[in-house]
């Protein structure tokens, strides 16, 4: 096979011209090789799958042909990955089946999949943290010699990114590469290994509105090229721009398909809430209030060791939501972290209703009233494998009311709990649930629900509404707006600008960890954010 | 004086042997992601399997086979509990040395103190054999120390330079994206596991049939937990564990030496642990993604759970 690769001319590759390169010669996992010819259409029938009694899907019948930009839309938890993953062999569906060409196919494993010719980028990545770019392509490519696999397809997989102008250093360790970096190495391992259909999980939410544009335009090829492309979104902009037909899931259930060109955003958002939405929160004047925090000439230090918040001082007020925009890798966790205690100021000095909190412990600034909505909720916000009401009294099981000296009171901790749940409509069958099992949203209305129950001086919310559906962000918004009402003071931290400019009185523009101007929210010079953003403009 | 240094050279290669099997073995099984606190079991194991094999057929090579073929077999109890039924690693392979112990206690009885008449001629490379000091010391050995070099480079050069020893690799960092990829994580593991079981049962047969060329119980000595120091002390590398494991089996070969100096063989026996535990403080103070310890190791893998 590796000598296929070389005659097959590598710098001008187009896998749609050449169906059969890309199949390895006999088939690897008792394929048969009758199937493995393109996908020219493939359809799901009567798909179930449920987890823990609860249903995830539901009698799903879909079906996408070649040459064909298929959107899923859903809010979270509507089922949409759980679908996916049983198209890619990860889960074994309850009931139903899947027809590649009209023929019946049993994918019992990822690399089933993959030789029948489907691709998957998950949305939180399958790389391999500590290991090389050039590993993780060999790890994932279908015909990687045995012996020294890196040397040996380095040629190949440089010239195949150079093709869809990706420039990645093939030796970086996945770790030091942004998100957008890492998605296209996930891309370039789907395409190395000839998908015909490829699903994407989430793509543009880790991507930067350039990154989004070359994504879209590498898409619109696949699709010329008559490639079969499943694109999971939430995002109604994304999907009525990219796709053709959209399907429409809701609670594990389809609810609606249309084609794109014959429906409109309105129309979609119903089926996908199930109710109308408002577009627009609008926001109360309030007048601001006394000055809580300050941040004076904060530097910090990144992962990687270099600086990565360059003297940034700013101040926010009673009544007020300060909005922090910007591209994600700008500093903005490094910042977030570096306020909430948990990464180490290296000079400047934060107060908190003037008393000095910086460099002080996660704990203590919590007890000065400084709540926190982490970035990446699963690995910061929760321990996933606890229960519910383990989880609601994180950060606070110190507090007389949750315990009696050395032992927690269970029995508040459960209606405390409840009372987070009903309030936040936390959708679970029970608090006794482990909260690895509740979707994304459902958590966040969790976290959200525990860090401002006490009512904080200061939210530090981090992407708090990143990745969550219609519903469950304006829900959050919502809750937002409500705090801002009650008095406290709220540091947001969005890419998305379209949640800054409705929640936020004032916004800051960061770039490279530098504030590029702050202004009011009505300022009219906010028309060149963009430009902010990109760090070609500095107020 | 150069009798001496040449002798405890010499020494400390054949001390070092034992340990450098045993330690390539676990590295390989946890950079598959499994912790396997049996070594000491199945060195015991392969140490009484090699001995009665040996001296009931007369071929110290059947005896060094019959030792890796129990030390892969016991292996696979391991290897269940953890990989196909999610068990804790650290209970199940604890188990798996008592377990080990015992059986090689109960099977062994009869030979205790018996001495083993047929002998494993040394390998001797000439020239290379004639260099002043070491030259002794490195190129005239038993066999088991040229199979012990031997297969530390071998692994190092499968971990590092084939697609199989990637995904070994990658299964110990993410046995979830490694599995999205088409690997048979379960497969790897089992594999990882039992390929580390035979080498850690050739550097019990080390022991009985080479070393001592005796069997009685308990004659391992703590040699697998020093392994399992070694692992670490290694960072997981099979050819940094090469220095590594002869360095160890040099100090075992102090405990001799330096007693009549008045220093206690006790405080000798602890430099393992002191050096292993040193090394994990000082990477981990200066940067501790240089450590490459597996990122899932000893986690149980669950397909199929979100």
């Amino acid at each position: 096979m590796w000598t296929m690769w070389k005659a097959a001319s590598p710098n001008n590759f187009n896998p749609a011209a050449v169906p059969g390169l890309m199949r390895m010669p006999k088939s690897r996992g008792g394929c048969p090789a009758t199937l493995m010819k393109k996908i020219q259409r493939l359809e799901m029938e009567g798909i179930s799958k449920s987890f823990h009694g609860i249903h995830a899907n539901k009698e799903i019948n879909l079906s996408v042909g070649s040459g064909e930009i298929l959107g899923l839309l859903g809010e979270n938890g509507a089922g949409k990955t759980t679908l996916m993953n049983i198209l890619y062999g990860l889960y074994q569906p309850d009931a139903g089946q899947i027809k590649i060409n009209g023929r019946p196919v049993r994918i019992t494993n990822p690399m089933e999949s993959i030789l029948f010719g489907i691709g998957m980028v998950h949305q939180h990545f399958m790389l391999i943290q500590n290991h090389s770019v050039i590993e993780n392509i060999a790890l994932g490519y279908k015909d990687t010699p045995f012996f020294f696999p890196k040397i040996k397809i380095r040629e190949k997989v440089a010239s195949f990114s150079r093709q869809f102008n990706f420039t990645i250093d093939l030796n970086k360790k996945i770790w030091q590469l942004s998100a957008g970096e890492q998605q296209r190495v996930e891309i370039i391992k789907a395409l190395l290994n000839g998908a015909d259909l490829l699903i994407l999980d989430e793509p543009t939410s880790v991507l930067t509105p350039k990154e989004i544009e070359e994504l879209i335009i590498i898409l619109r090829q696949m699709k010329a090229d008559g490639h079969c492309v499943i694109f999971i979104s939430h995002k109604l902009d994304e999907i009525m721009n990219i796709c053709d037909r959209v399907v429409v899931l809701q609670k594990g259930s389809i609810v609606g398909s249309a084609d794109t060109d014959q429906t409109d955003k309105k129309t979609l958002a119903r089926m996908m809430v199930g109710r109308d939405v408002v577009f627009n929160i609008s926001k109360e004047k309030l007048t601001k209030g006394q000055q809580i925090l300050r941040a004076d000439q904060i530097h910090v230090t990144g992962d990687m060791g270099l600086p990565a918040v360059k003297g940034v001082s700013f101040d926010l007020y009673e009544n007020e939501i300060f909005g922090i925009a910007g591209v994600a890798g700008n500093g903005q966790r490094e910042l977030a972290e570096a306020i909430t205690g948990i990464r180490r100021i290296d000079s400047g000095k934060v107060t908190i209703n003037g008393k000095d909190i910086t460099n002080l412990s996660p704990r203590h600034i919590y007890d000065h009233g400084v709540s926190h909505v982490p970035e990446e909720r699963i690995r910061f916000g929760i321990a996933p494998g606890l229960l519910l009401y383990d989880n609601a009294i994180l950060k606070q099981h110190h507090l007389k009311k949750f315990s009696r000296r050395y032992f927690l009171k269970y029995n508040d901790v459960k209606t405390h709990t409840q009372g987070i749940v009903d309030d936040f409509k936390v959708l679970t069958h029970s608090i006794d649930n482990q909260i690895r099992n509740l979707s994304g949203g459902n958590i966040q209305k969790l976290i959200l629900g525990r860090e401002i129950s006490e009512q904080p001086r200061l939210l530090v919310a981090s992407h708090p509404t990143y990745g969550l559906d219609v519903g469950a962000t304006e829900f959050l918004r919502h809750h937002l707006l409500k705090l801002r009402k009650q008095g406290s003071a709220v540091l947001l931290f969005s890419e998305d600008l379209e949640e800054i400019f409705e929640l936020c009185d004032r916004i800051a523009v960061i770039f490279a960890g530098e504030f590029m101007g702050i202004f009011d929210s009505d300022d009219e010079r906010l028309c060149e954010i963009g430009l902010m953003m990109a760090g070609s403009k500095r107020i | 004086m150069e009798e001496i240094i040449i002798s405890t050279l010499q020494r400390a290669m054949v001390a070092g042997t034992p340990l450098l099997l045993a330690t390539t073995g676990e590295i390989i099984c946890e950079r598959s992601g499994i912790l396997n606190l049996g070594v000491e079991g199945v060195m015991a194991l392969g140490a009484v399997t090699a001995f009665i094999v040996t001296m009931t057929t007369g071929s110290p090579w059947l005896g060094v086979l019959a030792a890796l073929a129990a030390g892969m077999v016991i292996s696979v109890i391991h290897a269940f509990t953890s990989v196909t039924l999610q068990a804790n690693q650290v209970v199940s392979g604890l188990a798996l040395t008592m377990l080990g112990l015992g059986l090689a206690g109960m099977v062994g009885k009869p030979y205790v103190g018996k001495p083993l008449t047929i002998k494993m001629e040394d390998i001797t490379i000439p020239v290379l054999s004639d260099i002043p000091y070491i030259g002794k010391a490195l190129f005239s050995q038993s066999p088991f120390f040229f199979m012990a070099v031997g297969l530390a480079l071998v692994s190092w050069f499968f971990l590092q330079r084939t697609r199989l020893g990637i995904q070994i690799r990658s299964t110990g960092e993410n046995p979830k994206a490694t599995e999205t990829q088409g690997v048979n994580v379960f497969l790897i593991r089992y594999m990882s596991v039992i390929i580390g079981g035979g080498f850690s049962a050739l550097a019990g047969a080390h022991l009985s049939i080479s070393y001592s060329k005796s069997w009685i119980e308990g004659m391992t000595a703590g040699r697998g937990w020093i392994a399992i120091a070694l692992t670490i002390f290694a960072l997981w590398n099979p050819g940094r564990a090469i220095w590594a494991a002869f360095l160890f089996g040099g100090i075992f070969v102090a405990q001799y030496l330096m007693q009549p100096l008045g220093i206690s063989p006790n405080f000798l026996a602890m430099l393992p642990y002191i050096a292993t535990l040193l090394i994990l403080v000082l990477i981990s103070l200066k940067d501790p993604r240089k450590l490459n310890a597996p990122a899932m190791l000893a986690a149980p893998y669950k397909r199929g759970e979100r």
